[in-house]
């Protein structure tokens, strides 16, 4: 029995996105794909302890909405509607005009707009970004702890030895 | 027919609020909060979820606390909630392939890349009542890590180790990509059923229902042998490409549960034979519902497949037409709603007929000129 190698080599914690092939958009998907995993209370704090003096106007309220999501049959055949999410989104315009976006899973409109207001930040100057390398390594982290923990469930039928550090 | 009946507001309001203190239950007992049902209740939470057709755990656990736990109440609560919101897209088709699992097995192969990996599950527990959940509350425990995190690129055992060597059937991908998608919650659904319809439909289908019907397949009420492929349940990022950015970004993890069942053979005198399939793809970990789904998948593919239908679940337009238990139980329930004008036309015309009859009998009596019968004759 023979197993195809794996296709796609995968690094970091946002390796499904598709990431695009122009460096500056390559680095915003990833920025923002952080920004949308980080909860309001963090956002919130990191922009009144550092941001605060910025002048931002609402380019589009925080909105609630869904996504549907979508499937594929067999996961690599026919696309099909699965069900939708809860999704917020929001733009922003900093004082010199930048303007920033968010999509964010769930239905917090506050997170959505810090969202938002980071990658404007970001995309201005790039003075987030020592925040978004530390979210980014306290998220593959969270998700490596899960992953050893899921790692010890590992069956072994040739040795009956569980969880490695045994 | 359903009329419309006027009045009998205070005695609403005052049932309503009996139903809320209810639901509260003893006041000496600390009040349950929507977090605590998000976190130490998640499996009802996704089974919400994923019938419910939204997934937000957050508005489940909600709609389960206002439910007083009636799930398919709560259900039907995500779905009026999900009216109210506009759609902003459609999603990339998502990758399960990349799932990060947090479990995945395999019944059709014991020793697999990638390995079997258990995962958060009640298989192979005991099933005997714990009671020191009652007692003491449950001990705060960690779960032991392994010393390597589990594999991110854990291949997928039909596609690339069955289908490696050519036996099971390729999931056929419409020459069209860009081809519409069926979308029950938009148009009306139509016979035959496509298979994105399909899928949609069973995917938000009452678990209950798709239960059943799974298992009526594998009692011989469809000819469609199946064995777990592969199982897994973790984490997948979605992904939308919005309009004003105009490329993709990834806006978040939702967690599946994806089955893939591999049935029996098709070929024929020219075609190589080859294994079948059914899919199962479900919101939230649910594989008893995953599963179900994909036997149910498989069974409805016999017209596909030049199957003779032989079972309910291979009937798409039964299963289809009451696999929502929204839609049931709306229609099973109503019916306890007033119906005092319909059923009021149903006593006359009873009535009416009876006294037809006992005019009919009277008038024959006459005629023959004869005595009451006697009650023993």
């Amino acid at each position: 029995m023979t197993a195809h190698p794996a296709q796609n080599a995968r690094t970091d914690q946002n390796r499904n996105a598709d990431t695009h092939t122009d460096p500056q958009i390559a680095a915003r998907q990833k920025w923002m794909a952080v920004l949308a995993r980080t909860s309001r209370a963090r956002l919130e704090t990191q922009w009144s302890e550092n941001h605060s003096s910025e002048s931002w106007t609402h380019l589009r309220e925080p909105q609630i909405g869904m996504v549907m999501v979508r499937g594929r049959a067999g996961g690599a055949g026919q696309r099909f509607n699965l069900g939708e999410m809860t999704v917020t989104r929001c733009a922003v315009t900093l004082a010199d005009g930048t303007v920033g976006h968010s999509y964010v899973k769930g239905r917090d409109r506050i997170q959505a707009q810090y969202a938002a207001l980071f990658d404007a930040v970001m995309l201005r100057d790039g003075s987030a970004s020592d925040f978004i390398d530390t979210l980014a390594a306290e998220q593959a982290a969270a998700k490596r702890d899960h992953a050893r923990k899921v790692a010890a469930t590992k069956v072994d039928f040739f040795t009956l030895v569980r969880g490695e550090d045994e | 027919m359903y009329v419309a009946v006027k009045g009998g507001e205070r005695a609403i309001n005052n049932a309503h609020k009996l139903l809320a203190e209810q639901r509260r239950g003893d006041t000496d007992i600390a009040e349950i909060e929507t977090d605590q049902i998000e976190q130490q209740l998640s499996l009802s939470v996704t089974r919400v979820m994923a019938e419910g057709s939204l997934y937000d755990r957050d508005l489940a656990a909600l709609a389960i606390k206002q439910a007083r736990g009636d799930l398919i109440e709560a259900i039907f609560l995500m779905r009026a909630y999900r009216t109210t919101l506009p759609r902003f897209a459609f999603s990339k088709p998502i990758k399960t392939a990349e799932m990060d699992v947090s479990r995945r097995i395999s019944a059709t192969f014991k020793d697999l890349p990638g390995g079997q990996i258990l995962g958060p599950t009640f298989d192979y527990t005991h099933r005997l009542l714990d009671f020191t959940l009652m007692a003491n509350g449950e001990a705060p425990t960690e779960a032991p890590s392994g010393a390597q995190p589990v594999d991110e690129n854990m291949p997928r055992v039909l596609d690339d180790i069955l289908n490696y060597e050519g036996l099971i059937q390729d999931e056929p991908v419409p020459v069209d990509e860009n081809a519409p998608v069926a979308d029950l919650t938009r148009e009306p659904v139509k016979f035959p059923a496509g298979r994105d319809l399909r899928l949609q439909n069973l995917s938000r289908g009452d678990e209950g229902f798709v239960l059943a019907l799974g298992y009526s397949t594998q009692r011989g009420y469809a000819n469609s042998h199946a064995f777990v492929g592969e199982i897994r349940y973790g984490t997948v990022s979605v992904e939308i490409e919005p309009e004003e950015l105009g490329f993709a970004i990834d806006i978040g993890d939702i967690e599946l549960t994806e089955c893939e069942t591999v049935n029996k053979f098709k070929g024929s005198k020219t075609k190589l034979p080859q294994f079948t399939r059914g899919y199962g793809l479900v919101f939230g970990q649910n594989e008893r519902k995953a599963i179900s789904m994909a036997l149910v998948d498989r069974a409805m593919r016999a017209n596909e497949m030049g199957e003779q239908i032989m079972g309910p679940a291979q009937d798409s337009e039964f299963v289809m037409e009451h696999s929502d238990n929204v839609q049931s139980t709306g229609f099973v329930e109503h019916i306890k709603l007033p119906h005092y004008v319909d059923f009021q036309g149903e006593l006359e015309l009873v009535r009416r007929m009876r006294a037809e009859v006992e005019e009919r009998l009277a008038k024959s009596d006459a005629e023959n000129g004869t005595s009451q019968p006697e009650a023993a004759e």
